[in-house]
């Protein structure tokens, strides 16, 4: 139910800073892709410019075209429809302060003016389920708010707010950067299951994470795409010295 | 975007004719449908292009209308004063008149149409630079006080008690000041600057009521104390911690730390916080008006009676005696505007300079 | 002889540095001490007067013993709601500007500059603006022009703190909120507004206590009335202006009643930024992390 990403010629700039250049790749449908690379190397700002957050930022530009399922999503569709297809997790978990667990996975939902209760209860009650937060959370949907959950539960609130809305790719950044190890687990085992659904392109910092999770690996450094393969190629013969100094740890 | 959808079917169509590996089907395809419907409604919807664009417009109306007051009351006041602006012109602020039988001088007699603003410019000018001797020395020591001497417990409490004092409507001190402070200065403190600073001829009581232009610039003190000292104090924290501790390095004592590390620095920003004490004081209308004796004269004695801009219009506006009288009391509202908005305008920009463009303080 | 005049000179400044101290001390307690002496004889003078008939009933003539300011504290009231009605949403409409519109354009520093500058002006200069705008052509005075001459006071005041409460909610949520394709309107609104509620709310909380308490603008649009008036097209009465009325009035039983009134409008205000400080320091954002 996921759909395949090209990207030609990607770049994008933050003011004078050219932040990614001349980007090509596919990500292949209902599939894991992983990013990695060392810090600053423009792998958030690639995932930014798939779901169109990058130019939230004033002096951000882009060129280039994203195709996702076909439809070039920069020249054919405006922010808000790209958006919706396209769920979002951050690096540090941001649920909406002020409402509850329900109201929060809901968010997407409501706030686009849907407003059929009994089909809101389902859709609540099964992406809390594919983010296996239900057990934990059931007897206080509406009673507790969303921040009041730790910072695992938070995360995997927010993953069930980005699954209501039903996407075709799910873009997550360094999910699992600012949780404890337990809950990282839990949420690689969580995306594990979600591929077979979404598509899912995962940008992270742990590169055995990485190796758990994704079936192909792209690799950036200095805001190139430096090789992109199937996972188990990057990590035991990677084409590229680059790719070999990062992974057997000469910097990074 | 219609063209997409059949896309979006056909993957999954390809994907539930593939072999499921979790074995789960019937349930998948239920979701499914259920899944579409929701991704149907989504993509239904518009991008609310408009709705954006309009909300946008909306809040930059919003916003612009901030202009728009300045302009009205410009254009208001301008309006309603056309007619003595063009009988005085600019002598409305400096003329003097002498009545015919005592010689004396007189200012201001709507009935006989002799309209000068002088007294109130005076009385405003001298009321508020008293003030301003009188409450920029205590504001910042109040200041240095919070911000580098005073124990942490103690900050909160009094911190809030200086608030408190900004928060009393102008009414309250005046209606204090009538019943507590005046007869205070009539009876010991008057009487004493008569005896103690007599000499200088500014200390002379003729008919010693209490009221008059030392007890008006007494209340404005109080009144104007806490803008000058919150403001001091948001720029002595600005200071960076770096600059006091390079000055104790060199071996200072806390006072010379506090005199070469914080307040050099913060100079400009308490020049700042005292100008706007000063257009604070400049428009100050109900305390003033209760106790600087609504005598529009100009005498040299401080302790004489005396009236200010605002006050004047508070007192003569609903009975004024004329359409001129009127429109000389608008005038005297628009020199009023017009001042403090200058004064205004630059202690905002002296205190910008050194709070780095930071929110400034709403009193 | 250096070391001597080193001594001397060190013990100057441990002088002075002493003598600084004390300074400072007494300029916090002259700075204190007219705020307990007014509150004190506020309290003193006020709670006396103070009874249910103050509350209840209307000025009676003069020379009548009692009487109260029930018509002020209802003419206060109905001339807040006329300038919330104007204020409050100008005011958080411009500070939703210049905190999720404008933010680092030169528009937006204008426009929070010239607010800051609003906000000194004399609130005598409003109401004569209120009185060329609105008495004159209408030929009366009116609580309708009280409460514009107050409503516009309200708005860079509004304006600015909302502002300040809205760049405290955190990026990350209205990232959030964008990237699940909420429309940008719907997101300022239903979210970042929204997580800033509890302090927008106290914002203009602060901006009805300062505006509650004012008298000049007053004076010659509401221009006060002894009767009960609830008609926003007739002259009404206010609790400040009612308290000025009285207080220069000779007769010792207004003043009592003047007394009381400000007892009772010094509550107000002290409970409003009470209430501020407390919400403020608890931190607005509760749960906002």
């Amino acid at each position: 139910m996921g759909v395949g990403i090209e990207v030609t010629n990607l770049n994008a700039w933050y003011g004078t800073n050219h932040t990614l250049q001349d980007i090509n790749l596919h990500i292949p449908a209902n599939h894991a892709t992983a990013l990695i690379g060392p810090s600053g190397c423009g792998k958030s700002t690639f995932v930014r410019c798939i779901n169109r957050m990058h130019e939230t930022n004033p002096i951000a530009r882009v060129t280039g075209s994203v195709r996702i399922g076909g439809l070039d999503i920069y020249a054919d569709a405006k922010p808000v429809e790209i958006r919706r297809r396209v769920g979002m997790v951050f690096q540090r978990p941001n649920p909406f302060p002020t409402m509850s667990i329900y109201d929060n996975v809901a968010a997407g939902l409501k706030l686009n003016g849907y407003s059929n209760r009994h089909a809101l209860d389902e859709i609540v009650e099964r992406s809390l389920k594919d983010s296996a937060l239900w057990d934990e959370v059931k007897d206080d949907l509406k009673k507790k708010s969303g921040a009041s959950l730790s910072g695992g539960q938070q995360q995997r609130l927010c993953i069930a707010r980005a699954l209501a809305v039903d996407p075709e790719v799910l873009l997550m950044d360094e999910p699992a950067s600012a949780l404890d190890p337990v809950s990282t687990s839990k949420i690689e085992d969580l995306i594990f299951q979600l591929k077979s659904q979404y598509t899912i392109v995962i940008v992270t910092h742990n590169m055995q994470q990485a190796a758990r999770v994704a079936e192909k690996t792209g690799f950036f450094l200095n805001g190139r795409m430096v090789e992109f393969d199937s996972t188990h190629k990057i990590f035991t013969n990677p084409s590229d010295k680059r790719t070999e100094d990062y992974i057997t740890g000469r910097f990074g | 975007m219609i063209a997409q959808v059949p896309e979006i079917r056909i993957s999954q169509a390809q994907l539930l004719s593939e072999p499921d590996p979790s074995g789960e089907q019937p349930p998948a395809e239920a979701a499914s449908q259920q899944v579409s419907a929701i991704r149907a409604y989504l993509l239904a919807r518009g991008n609310s292009a408009l709705a954006d664009r309009g909300f946008h417009w909306l809040m930059v109306l919003c916003a612009l209308s901030i202009f728009g007051i300045v302009l009205l009351i410009l254009t208001e006041l301008v309006r309603s004063s056309s007619q003595v602006w063009n009988q005085f012109h600019f002598s409305f602020f400096f003329k003097a008149y002498f009545d015919s039988y005592t010689g004396l001088p007189n200012y201001w007699d709507p009935v006989n149409g002799h309209f000068s603003a002088l007294p109130f410019v005076y009385g405003t000018v001298v009321s508020s630079l008293l003030s301003l001797v009188l409450a920029v020395p205590l504001a910042i020591g109040v200041a240095i006080f919070l911000t580098e001497m005073c124990p942490k417990a103690l900050r909160g409490p009094l911190a809030f008690l200086t608030e408190l004092l900004a928060a009393i409507p102008s009414i309250i001190f005046g209606l204090w000041a009538v019943f507590v402070l005046v007869p205070l200065m009539r009876e010991y403190v008057n009487p004493l600057l008569v005896r103690s600073l007599g000499w200088t001829t500014f200390f002379t009581d003729e008919n010693p009521t209490g009221l008059g232009f030392v007890t008006a610039a007494v209340i404005l003190a109080i009144m104007i104390l806490p803008i000058i000292s919150s403001l001091t104090r948001e720029v002595m924290t600005a200071v960076p911690h770096s600059q006091r501790e390079a000055v104790l390095a060199l071996g200072a004592t806390r006072w010379e730390m506090i005199r070469i590390g914080v307040l050099r620095n913060a100079r400009i920003g308490i020049v700042g916080a005292v100008i706007l004490g000063l257009g604070r004081a400049l428009g100050e209308t109900m305390a003033v008006t209760m106790v600087i004796g609504n005598s529009p004269e100009i005498h040299r004695s401080l302790l004489s009676n005396g009236y200010s801009m605002a006050s004047v219009i508070a007192n003569e506006f609903t009975e004024a005696v004329s359409d001129l009288h009127r429109s000389a009391l608008m005038e005297i509202g628009l020199a009023l505007f017009i001042v403090t908005i200058i004064v205004n305008v630059l202690a905002q920009l002296l205190v910008w300079a050194v709070t780095r463009g930071a929110p400034a303080r709403v009193n | 002889m250096k070391a001597g005049e080193n001594n001397l000179r060190s013990k100057i400044r441990a002088l002075t540095d002493n003598g600084v101290t004390a300074l400072a001390i007494l300029a916090t307690v002259l700075v204190i001490a007219p705020l307990v002496a007014i509150f004190g004889y506020l309290i003193f003078k006020g709670a006396t007067s103070l009874n249910l008939a103050f509350f209840t009933q209307i000025p009676k003539p003069v020379g009548v013993a009692g009487g109260g300011m029930a018509n002020a504290i209802l003419g206060s009231a109905i001339l807040l709601a006329v300038a919330s009605v104007l204020g409050v949403p100008i005011g958080i409409g411009g500070g939703i500007y210049l905190a999720e519109f404008g933010r680092g354009t030169k528009l937006a520093n204008a426009v929070r500059f010239t607010a800051d500058v609003l906000n000194g002006v004399p609130s005598i200069v409003m109401g004569l603006a209120a009185y060329s705008l609105i008495v004159l052509p209408q030929g009366h005075f009116s609580a309708l022009s009280g409460g514009v001459a107050l409503g516009i006071m309200m708005i860079p005041t509004v304006c600015r703190t909302t502002e300040e409460m809205l760049m405290m909610v955190p990026h990350a949520v209205r990232e959030a909120a964008l990237a699940l394709g909420v429309p940008n309107w719907r997101s300022v609104l239903s979210i970042t507004v929204r997580t800033a509620s509890p302090g927008i709310i106290t914002g203009c909380m602060l901006a009805f206590a300062r505006v509650a308490g004012e008298t000049a603008p007053l004076i010659f649009t509401a221009l006060g009335n002894a009767f009960w008036s609830s008609s926003l097209n007739q002259p009404i009465a206010a609790l400040p202006l009612q308290i000025w009325i009285y207080a220069q009035s000779p007769y010792d039983d207004w003043h009592r009643l003047a007394w009381a009134g400000a007892l009772v409008l010094i509550v107000l205000i002290v409970v409003a930024v009470s209430l501020v400080r407390y919400v403020t320091s608890r931190g607005v954002l509760k749960g906002a992390s």
